[in-house]
């Protein structure tokens, strides 16, 4: 179901409402659009450089159903790779990770160097003079690849914008986050992958969505009452953000503890001092400002379409696609600071496996709710539209209102109506 | 002396324990563990040696965390369990591996059936349990779940206990 000027998203200035059509969530047609307008043409996240430490390092990831080979070469430069020999389609490389410097295709036998050149050919006598040498033969790297912050993000899109013209203004979001510690940031290791049976775009949702807290997750907010000292009187109160180009940040204060360096009574008065040191060498390295963020305030930061930075009792880094409309495979890391003390370290961990992991007591009611959400979407004939209205009209939108989850919208159209107008999509 | 158990008594404990989690007999399960125990599922990609204190699991349950688990499972705003699922714990291969002098380490393959609105999902791996007798009751010190699978696809979720 679309609206009278067939777009999914229908949008009334003068009743201040926002409406997105639940076709949207349902339809495959949609998902190919957005893999051609969206997923093809966007700078999408794929990994942190703290994952590829040294020379020769490298890992295996899948990007928006590509298999991509990620390589450090042997000057320590960052590059990537479609995973797939230029022979005959075998992935060159089937391991996680690990730490070479050349990948042998299992197939025939080609050898690759990880700068993605071909390095050996069996059977070269075979070949026409030149061969192995003309690039013909060589792995294909993406169309772009760029960092910031040590993100590093690929775009298939020959064509598109640069990195740093696509994050715009959520670009010093990403660098706050990645300014916790003098020493730089790093993935921890174990990484969340699950999957979940809805549409995508509900996590995209979801996981800026500061209104749903109170009773998605009032079993969790339980938990830290019933935990001696686990939360400090302070209330939720804060600010959203539209970003532009899709982009939006919640920025809020919260009662729970944040290791970077919100105290609560449980972590102990030795905790408590060691809390204000680390405070006062970000006032000095950052100034009082940017101190004072990421000690007290948490962001949930949504980098359009589909990479999502949660800095709240733990940080987040979650990226998800679609393999059907009704279905999403979701993959999760921790970021935190690099030579994080010992107590730090444990109590981000548990605050993150408790809230943002899958066998916490919070992210299994929010897939409960967004499976919930799309079995309801069985019933669009007769009830055809989401209300993303909250907030619609005021002037500084509240952290629980919706503006963010507007702002995605508002892009997803935009691009949506290219596919249409290449005929993908209604 | 070191710590008489044989495999008997072990898979007897342990399908008594399967038996009480797939009843839903959940104050009764906890009380089968031992005030400083742990519980714990490594997330998918960690080694068995690696420690919840340095990497991300997807449970690192202390009897405290652990007690609070229980009390959230019983409650209609756990909403991922409520209504609840239905599950069915089938445990083989017991092997009592080693024994010290007041703990024995038993090891276990399940298959664990869960299922909710139409849908069942299979949750496959090993457990290695720390077993102790205080008291002369036996009683889990540590139970450790590894998973078996390439995360939690389709699962989704880990929001019953293993």
């Amino acid at each position: 179901m679309t609206g009278t000027n067939g777009s999914y998203v229908q949008v009334n200035e003068n009743l201040k409402t926002f409406k997105v059509s639940r076709q949207a969530f349902v339809d495959p047609a949609v998902t190919e659009a957005e893999y051609a307008e969206i997923f093809d043409k966007c700078w999408l996240y794929l990994g942190h450089e703290s994952e590829l430490e040294k020379p020769h390092d490298f890992l295996t990831r899948k990007v928006a159903k590509r298999n991509i080979l990620f390589t450090r070469d042997a000057d320590g430069e960052f590059q990537a790779f479609l995973n797939t020999c230029p022979h005959r389609g075998a992935s060159v490389c089937r391991e996680r990770n690990g730490n070479a410097k050349s990948f042998q295709c299992m197939y025939h036998g080609w050898v690759f160097g990880n700068d993605g050149g071909l390095k050996h050919l069996p059977g070269e006598e075979s070949y026409p003079e030149g061969f192995r040498e003309n690039g013909s033969g060589n792995l294909t790297p993406v169309a772009h690849l760029d960092s910031c912050a040590g993100f590093w993000f690929v775009c298939f899109d020959p064509n598109a914008p640069s990195l740093d013209d696509y994050l715009g203004d959520a670009k010093p979001y990403i660098e706050l986050v990645s300014l916790h510690s003098k020493h730089g940031m790093e993935i921890v290791g174990g990484t969340q992958e699950y999957a979940i049976r809805s549409n995508w775009k509900l996590l995209t949702e979801n996981s800026v969505d500061g209104y749903h807290a109170e009773s998605t997750h009032a079993t969790y907010m339980d938990y830290l009452l019933n935990v001696n000292g686990g939360l400090i009187k302070q209330p939720l109160e804060g600010r959203e953000f539209d970003l532009g180009n899709g982009h939006a940040v919640l920025e809020y204060k919260a009662p729970w503890g944040r290791p970077i360096a919100q105290w609560v009574p449980m972590w102990g008065e030795e905790v408590q001092a060691e809390l204000e040191i680390v405070k006062a060498e970000l006032v000095e390295r950052l100034g009082e400002d940017r101190a004072e963020r990421i000690a007290h305030y948490n962001r949930n930061l949504l980098i359009f379409p589909n990479l999502v930075i949660n800095d709240i009792m733990a940080i987040t880094v979650r990226t998800y696609y679609p393999d059907a409309p009704d279905y999403m495979n979701v993959n999760a890391w921790a970021l935190a600071p690099r030579q994080e003390v010992d107590w730090a370290r444990e109590y981000r961990l548990f605050n993150f496996l408790e809230f943002l992991g899958p066998g916490g007591f919070a992210t299994p009611d929010d897939v409960e709710a967004m499976e919930k959400c799309q079995i309801g979407y069985q019933n669009l004939k007769e009830a055809g539209w989401n209300d993303i209205s909250k907030g619609m009209g005021r002037a500084e939108p509240s952290y629980d209102d919706e503006a963010q989850m507007r702002a995605f919208w508002t892009e997803w159209q935009s691009r949506i109506d290219r596919a249409a107008a290449v005929g993908l999509a209604a | 002396m070191t710590f008489q158990i044989t495999r008997d008594e072990a898979e007897d404990f342990i399908f008594a324990e399967a038996d009480m989690l797939d009843d839903w007999e959940l104050e009764d399960w906890l009380a089968l563990f031992v005030d400083d125990a742990v519980y714990n599922v490594p997330s998918t990609d960690l080694d068995k040696s690696a420690q919840a204190a340095n990497n991300l699991f997807y449970i690192a349950d202390d009897r405290g965390r652990l007690e609070e688990r229980v009390t959230r499972l019983k409650k209609k705003t756990a909403h991922a369990e409520f209504p609840r699922s239905k599950t069915r714990h089938l445990i083989s291969n017991v092997r009592v591996r080693e024994t010290d002098a007041d703990s024995a380490t038993v090891t276990t393959a399940f298959a664990t059936f869960r299922s909710k609105d139409g849908i069942t999902d299979t949750y496959i791996g090993s457990t290695r349990y720390k077993l102790v007798r205080p008291n002369g009751t036996l009683k889990i010190a540590e139970k450790w779940c590894f998973l078996d699978m390439d995360g939690l696809r389709p699962q989704g979720r880990i929001s019953i206990l293993l």
